[in-house]
Formats: structure tokens, sequence, C-alpha cells
């Protein structure tokens, strides 16, 4: 691909610089627009009985109480609210065999997993609508809860959907060479372990919310969502609300917090745009903690019985492995849940250069919480299981885990090519990643200590990943399945007439920087100072088409349109200076924002001058100059389904023996994401995403009772990383950009939460090597390390 | 079915009066009678520390005290804070090191920040992330936090050194 390739030597250029972020001083002041601050008039509260019950049969609701109680204006229970809004299933063509059954907002039949949405009460105040949701009188028939993923599809296990036969959602199989001969032949050492990966959670800080408004004279729903696809969030109201499309208006203003939480279909929120719609007045709805925790989507929950075989020399010659995953009982609309498993398939051993592969996925319904994607989807368990097995058969052949890495690591100098899951991969360099992890860390020296350490009887562990991650995904993610999800994401550029750029763009902030990239790249790219550019992201009626932020996408998608839109603006800008100044084109450049003379840089004419001229004076232009000023362009990926990045990361941790207490006493992550925007923005993505990572490696799970209640569902009992027990965070870059574009840049939010969690395990495992002990369970709480040490 | 009481209080400077329910929070209270909207709320128990507000003087769980209960005192919010200066040097240098991604912790680290250093807290790391380990951030992993807030105190001490 051709294009403006000095854009990132011009002096006044911003990418690759640590900039500071605009929006800042607005949150730092105060400031915020998140959506719970928003009061409208005429305003009413959303609060929902939810079902206490996992499973159970709804014989009927007895409102009228609730009805009656102050403050109340209406009640809706899923049976009435049905008849106004179509329920949805969360299934895609291309995911081949994935079923779902059809899910209403507000249950109409069943309640189907604890916390699901059973009556909404919409009240003068919100302490008003939960107070009437005291009074409802639900007539429900516990009914047997499956709970066990493991058992969800025996045969003695009831089945959730009657329309079905069993549990199960989905399945698939990859099986490429010959694995049971790899295995079998002579001086190959096969290691075999099961894995648990338990449920978490999001925890955005900011929960979810809406509030949702009708205005019946122009039958016009407008939603303040906070969210991260605001057009998806379009069409799904239009579709199941029956509201044309142009009808609706999806605003997101400031989000606190997403990572794959605030994506996805949440019966409350449609229920709440329905209520908006029958009332024509707006209707806020906000989720307390306890609903966040109970309907927010999890995550994980696989259970995964894997093996890897080496030869004596240490080369990997394959993996064979089993994943287990439970759902909920649906797939969640519109993006399913069947993803994460396919990711696992996808991903596991990605890295490595092997030629024999075989992967069965299985996918089953539960009376739990829905799982579907949460940030580094399917990473962190993919990557488990193939550098914790590598780290494992490392041990058994007595050589380094560094040096095995080395030995089977894809050369970089290999690409083009392909995984052995049969992914096309390119412009990596997990080589050069490792090398400078190793030297960044100094990893000679933390070994010696290691050893030192060990004779105190204190018990340190060293573990590494070498991964990739998903970025950038062109329409074979969600697009080619039928969802009303962009692939593709769009950019405009105005040039205003006092010389400041307006940008917008189609994919959103919830506090990665994308507002602060954007102008960035258009500031440097076209050629005036980052403080005139003014960025509007997050609004369907006023943004160009597109998907928004997600799978790590913003950047590389969203970056690239603004690029080449600034790139339009700027041909345009000079083709009308080179008819004002009487010369040539390519003799013209625009810098710090001002017509230039290219190579001289000598001021020909002021941005502000050129724009007057054009928006008031066109007399002065000649009749067939016509000039916009306003440039947009869209971009996609289309060579490849998805641009990966690779990382190499490492964990220093100690394990105390007598407590179980893992305390990790450093991180290293070495990330090649491309071309680097923003340094300072990119190594924050990735010290937050290692923070996620280590969260869900020692602390966080999502822990059910037998009969399917969470019994954890506060922030006092659900464990999430603190400032005490975090580690300093060393980032450190490799800058391969992708040749898919001009801008070069992959997506760097997931890989610290898809890599970290095998690095810490693997340190963990290294910390107990010498007591010949070794966990396969995260997250791994000090309980389950001291069971693994007391095990004979 | 709620009963009411008449409070009387300063918010950021202003003399305030209001009769409110007397088993509404501090925090609703602020964010939505008085429409200071920079206090968030996060898990109205106590644990997340985004509903921090001074009052009195101390960093105060806006979400465990209820309104009528800051009857009489004095309340200073994010907003506060920034409309007086007092967290300007924090503004500054949580900008320099990107120490908010989508900000929604920011005003209660600010004011535990705050109660950090007005209490002399030294510039030590460690110490650092002990006094911010009640405000949950989930976006940046803490360390560019921990950073800002040693960045302030090491210039405060700069700037007296040199003064004296
Ligand atoms: S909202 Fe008060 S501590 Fe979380
Ligand atoms: S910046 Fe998002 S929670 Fe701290």
């Amino acid at each position: 691909m051709t294009g403006p390739a000095m854009i990132f030597d011009k002096p006044n250029s911003y990418i690759g610089q640590p900039t500071p972020r605009a929006d800042a001083a607005r949150l730092l002041a105060g400031r915020g627009r998140f959506v719970d601050d928003l009061q409208l008039p005429r305003m009413v509260h959303a609060a929902f009985y939810r079902s206490p019950y996992a499973h159970a049969k709804i014989n009927g609701i007895d409102v009228t109480e609730a009805r009656a109680a102050p403050g109340v204006v209406a009640v809706y229970t899923g049976a009435e609210l049905s008849k106004h809004v179509t329920p949805y299933v969360g299934v895609l063509s291309h995911l081949a065999g994935l079923r779902s059954a059809p899910q209403h907002p507000l249950a109409v039949d069943a309640a189907r997993w604890q916390g699901e949405p059973l009556v909404m009460v919409i009240a003068q105040t919100r302490a008003q609508a939960e107070d009437a949701c005291e009074l409802i009188d639900p007539d429900l028939e516990e009914l047997p809860a499956v709970v066990d993923s493991e058992t969800a599809l025996d045969a003695e296990t009831p089945v959730l959907h009657s329309e079905f036969d069993s549990n199960l959602a989905w399945e698939r199989t990859v099986d490429v060479g010959d694995i049971d001969s790899a295995f079998a032949a002579p001086g190959v050492t096969v290691v075999e372990r099961q894995f648990r990966f338990g449920r978490h959670t999001g925890v955005t800080l900011e929960s979810r919310g809406t509030v949702c408004d009708y205005d019946p004279s122009e039958e016009q729903l407008t939603v303040y969502y906070s969210g991260q696809a605001p057009h998806m969030m379009q069409v799904i109201y239009s579709k199941h609300l029956g509201i044309a499309e142009e009808n609706v208006r999806v605003i997101s203003n400031d989000v606190g917090g997403s990572f794959g939480i605030k994506i996805h279909t949440y019966g409350d929120e449609i229920a709440a745009g329905v209520a908006a719609k029958l009332l024509n007045r707006p209707v806020k709805f906000i989720a307390d903690r306890l609903e966040s925790f109970m309907t927010d989507i999890h995550a994980r929950d696989h259970v995964v019985t894997a093996k890897m075989g080496i030869s004596e020399q240490g080369t990997i010659v394959g993996i064979d492995f089993d994943d287990l995953t439970g759902i909920g009982p649906f797939s969640m609309y519109p993006r399913t849940s069947a993803i994460e498993c396919n990711q696992v398939l996808n991903l596991t051993g990605a890295p490595y250069a092997m030629e024999n592969y075989r992967a069965k996925g299985r996918v089953v319904f539960q009376n739990k919480t829905l799982m579907c994607q949460y940030r580094a989807v399917g990473h962190p368990i993919a990557m488990a299981i193939a550098d914790c097995l590598l780290e494992d058969c490392a041990r058994s052949i007595g050589m380094d885990p560094v040096d095995v890495r080395r030995k089977n690591l894809m050369a970089d100098d290999s690409y083009p090519r392909n995984s052995t899951s049969g992914m096309k991969l390119d412009d990596l360099s997990h080589q050069k990643a490792l090398e400078k992890l190793t030297e960044i860390m100094d990893y000679k020296g933390l070994r010696d200590d290691q050893e030192a350490k060990r004779k105190a009887g204190v018990y340190r562990g060293i573990g590494f990943v070498s991964m990739v991650e998903v970025t950038n995904p062109s329409p074979m993610f969600y697009g080619i399945g039928g969802a009303p999800i962009a692939s593709q994401d769009g950019a405009t550029v105005r040039l205003d007439a006092g010389g400041a750029l307006h940008i917008s763009s189609s994919i959103t902030e919830q506090g990665q920087g994308t507002n602060a990239i954007l102008g960035q790249i258009a500031a440097g790219v076209f050629g005036v100072d980052i403080e005139r550019v003014k960025v509007s992201t997050g609004d369907t009626k006023t943004v160009p088409y597109g998907g928004g932020t997600w799978a790590s996408r913003g950047a590389g998608i969203g970056g690239e349109a603004m690029l080449q839109a600034a790139h339009a603006l700027k041909e345009q800008v000079l083709e009308v200076a080179g008819v004002l100044l009487q010369t040539p084109v390519e003799a013209l450049d625009i810098k710090n924002g001002c017509v230039v003379d290219a190579g001289t840089d000598n001021e020909r004419m002021p941005l502000a001058d050129l724009a007057r001229t054009v928006y008031y004076r066109g007399n002065e232009l000649p009749s067939d100059l016509k000039p916009e000023l306003i440039a947009t362009r869209h971009y996609r990926v289309s060579d490849f389904p998805f641009v990966f990045t690779n990382g190499a990361m490492a964990a220093h941790v100690e394990v105390d023996i007598e407590t179980g207490f893992v305390k990790v006493l450093h991180f290293w992550a070495v990330e090649d994401c491309g071309r680097v925007i923003n340094p300072m923005l990119v190594d924050e993505q990735v010290r937050g995403g290692v923070v996620q990572g280590i969260g869900g490696a020692l602390y966080e799970e999502c822990l059910y009772s037998p009969e399917g209640q969470l019994m954890n569902a506060t922030m006092a009992d659900y464990i999430v990383p603190m400032a005490a027990e975090m580690p300093e965070i060393t980032v450190a870059h490799i800058e391969t950009p992708t040749k898919t574009s001009v801008l070069g840049a992959k997506g760097a939010g997931e890989a610290g939460t898809g890599g970290a969690p095998a690095a810490i395990m693997n340190a963990v495992n290294d910390a107990l090597s010498p007591l010949g002990k070794s966990i396969w369970q995260m997250p791994m709480t000090p309980e389950r390390v001291l069971q693994v040490i007391n095990r004979n | 079915m709620s009963k009411t009481a008449n409070i009387t209080l300063k918010i950021n400077g202003e003399d305030i009066t209001a009769t409110v329910p007397v088993r509404l929070n501090l925090v609703d209270f602020l964010r939505h009678d008085v429409g200071l909207t920079g206090s968030h709320v996060g898990c109205e128990h106590g644990v997340c520390g985004a509903c921090t507000v001074e009052v009195n003087g101390d960093a105060v769980r806006g979400c465990l005290m209820l309104a009528v209960q800051a009857d009489g005192t004095e309340v200073t919010t994010v907003e506060g804070l920034s409309d007086s200066g007092r967290s300007a040097a924090l503004i500054r240098s949580f900008t320099a090191r990107n120490a908010l991604q989508c900000g929604f912790c920011t005003p209660g680290m600010l004011a535990s920040a705050l109660s950090y250093i007005d209490a002399g807290g030294a510039a030590d790391k460690a110490a650092i992330r002990e006094h911010i380990s009640g405000n949950y951030c989930r976006c940046t992993g803490y360390q560019s936090i921990v950073e800002a807030i040693c960045d302030v105190i090491t210039e405060n001490a700069t700037t007296e050194e040199a003064g004296a």
C-alpha cells in the first residue's frame, strides 16, 4: 500500500508523541458527562424485580400493590412488555450450528438465571421504584438448575430449553496434521494437565446504565448509552422496538470503563427504551453494583484438558486439547457467546511453529449469568494452554523455558505465514520481543537471585508468555455472520472558517484516549497545532457510520480512516491554495496552520484566510473552483481476517508457602502493536490490561452455590486488584507496522489481559517447582495454592 | 414512607439549605439534588472510593454518610477542589502522567491523594499505593496514579526548598 509516508517525519507530526489527552482536564475538574449525570425534564426512573432463583417457572406475577405504591408511574411484567418488543436470538451464521433460544428483555415464561429481570417498575424516583419492587408478589416455581458446566451435557441433567435435545449450544473441532502419531513418536515427552479458568466479570467502575427518551411528535427515540458501539445499538433498538432506524439516535458521552461489558444487549436497557416509548418521556436506569454483578456479562469459565508433546531437543510437536465452556442460559445477542471458544481454538499455540494440532470446543447452556466477550476474548485461555504447557514441558526435559521458546517461536523473517490452526499471520516479531524482554528484565540476574533466595527458603518464580493478539478485525469477525456490527469505520475532517479542524469519527472513547489519538493523527497529517483540533465521537446522528471501539480496533481502523480523511482534506485545501496563490500544488504544503512553500516552509497564507475566503468571499474564487473543505473517508481491513500483534511478557512472583499468598514483584511487557501513535497512552493500556489479567489470575471469581446463587455479588466479596497489591509494570515496544494500512497501527488494548494470566501461572509454578508441585486453576487463590502444596 | 429532614450546610463555600429524605446518602444528595455530578458512585457500600469527598477537611465516603449527617458541615467536592485551585498541581501531574483513563475513579482519587499530600505524606510509592488502596481503578493499573501523586510531593518539596 502506498501513501503519504512522509507524514510520520514531518516536524509537526504528533504521531509517535506522548501528547497528553485534551479531555483529561475536563474529567479532572469533575466535569465528566456520564449517563447518570443526565437529568432530563419529566424524567422517571426504572427499577427491576429480578429472579431470586437460578431457574424457575413463572406461574404469574401479581403487581397490583406495586402499581398503587407512592410515585409509581407504570409497572410492566415480561408478558406485558413482550407485546411491545420482539425477542432476540444470539446466533451468527458463520458459527455453524450455534443455537440459542429467543430471549425477552423481561423473562416471560421462565426465569433462567438469578438476577434475570422479570418486572420493570417506573417511578418518580429510583428509591420509590425500588420500594415498589418490594411489593411485587410473584408465583415462581423453582426448577432444578443446571449449574455445573461439566455435567451440563449428562443425560440425567435437565435440558434448559425444551426446543433442544441437550444443553449444547455449539461445538467445533480443528484437526491439523496427525497429533496421535506425533505424540507416539520415539523421544517425545507428552505432558497433560487439566486447566480451570474461573468465571469473572468486568466490574467497570461506572455500572451499566441508560437514559432513553422518546418524543412521539417526531417518533424519535434518543438513547444515552454508556458503551462502545452506538451504531450497533441503534440497529438493535430500531429492530426490536419497531422504530425506523433513522429515528433512533444513540449518544455515548463519557463512559466509565467498558472492557467489552457494555457492548451487548441487556434486557433492562432495552426495557427502559420500551418504557420511554410507551410513556413518551425519559426513563433512566442505572444498575446498582448488585445488579452489575448479577447481570453484566461474565467471562471465561473454561475447563480445558490439554496435552503438549516435545522432542528431546525441545521441539514442540503439537498440542491437543478439549475446551468446555459454560455460557449461561442464552448466547448473548448479537455477538454470541461462542466467539470466546472459537478464539481459543483459533489462537492456541499461534506463536509457535508446530505441525500437529487438535482442538475441540464445546459451549454449553447453564443457569448462570450470561457469558460473553470481555477484554481479550479467549486469549487468556489460549495463551495459558500453550505457554503453561510449554513451561511444563521445559521442566520435564530440563530445558530453560526461554530456550524452548527461542527454538519454537516462528522466525521473524518467516511471514506471511499461517498458524497451525490456519490463522493468517504477518508482520510479527516474536523472537525480537523475547530478546528485548530478557534484556530489560535482566533474566540472568533474576535466576541468580532465585537460586540464592531458594537456599534461604524463599520461593520466587519467573514466568513468561509469548502471545498473539487479535486486533483490527475485518468483516470476517461479525459482519459475515449477519450481525449489525460494522467492521469499517469512518472519519470526517472539516476545516472551519477560523482555521481550526473539526473532526468526527465512528470509533468511541471509553478512556483509552480515542479522541486524543484521532486529534494527533488529524493534526499531524493535515498540519495544524493539536490545540486547534476539536473531536466529536459517540453520536449516531453526527458521526460517520462505523463499528465503534472494541477488539482493539479503534486506533488501527478508525485511526487509518482519520489519516485518509485528513490527507484528502489537505489535498483539497492545497488545490484552493494553488489557485489563490498562483502556485503549483506540488510546491505547497501545510504546516502549523499555514499554507507554506514546500521545502522552505516560507509562510504563504494562514489557513484562516483561505477558509474565510472560501466560506465568506466566494466571489474571489474562479467560478469553476468549488471547494468543499470537508472530507470523509472510510476504512476496513480487507486482505486479512484480523491483524495480529505479538508480545512477550514476564512475571516475577514470590509465593509464601505457609499462607499460599502470591505476591507479584514485577511485571514486564514487550508489545509490538505496529506503529505507536501515543506511547504514553499505549503504555497505560498495556498496564491496565496487565492488571486486569492479574485480577483473573489471582483474585477474581464469581462464586456460585450448587443452586446457582451468586454468592459474592458485592465489591467487598469479589476481590479486584487494588493499588497496594499491584506491581510496577515495565513496558517496552517493538514497532513492526502492519502493511495493511498507511498508519501501520495495530491494536494494543487487550494484550496485557490476554497474556498476563499465563505469565503469572508460569511464575507461580516456577516458584513451586522445587517442591514438585504445580497449580492449574485460576484464580490462584491462597487456599488453592496451599491445597496443591499440601497434596501428596 | 420516607421521612424528610431539613439540613443546612456549606458546599464548596456556598450555603445550601435543603429538605432531604432521611435515607438519602450524601453522594446522591450532592449529585442529584445539588447538581454536583463530579462525585461518582461505584459500589454504594464503601469499598470503591469513587464517592470520596471532603467533609470538614476529612476524606469521607459519600455513600456511607447520610445527607442528614452532613447537616452543619463543610463539604468540598471535586468541583470545589478545582475551582479553588487546591487540586491544580494534581490536575497537572495526572494529565502529564495520563493517570486517568475513563476518569470515573478520578474525583475520588484526587480527594484521597490530596488527603495524603496535605497530611505531609512522603514521596514513597509503596506508602502511596497503601493510601489509595481504598480507591478502585479498573483502567489504569495504578502505576501512573502513584507516579502523579509522587510528582506533586517532590515538586512541593523542591518549591519549599527553593523558597527557604
Ligand atoms: S460508592 Fe462509595 S465507596 Fe463506592
Ligand atoms: S480511570 Fe477508569 S476507573 Fe480509574
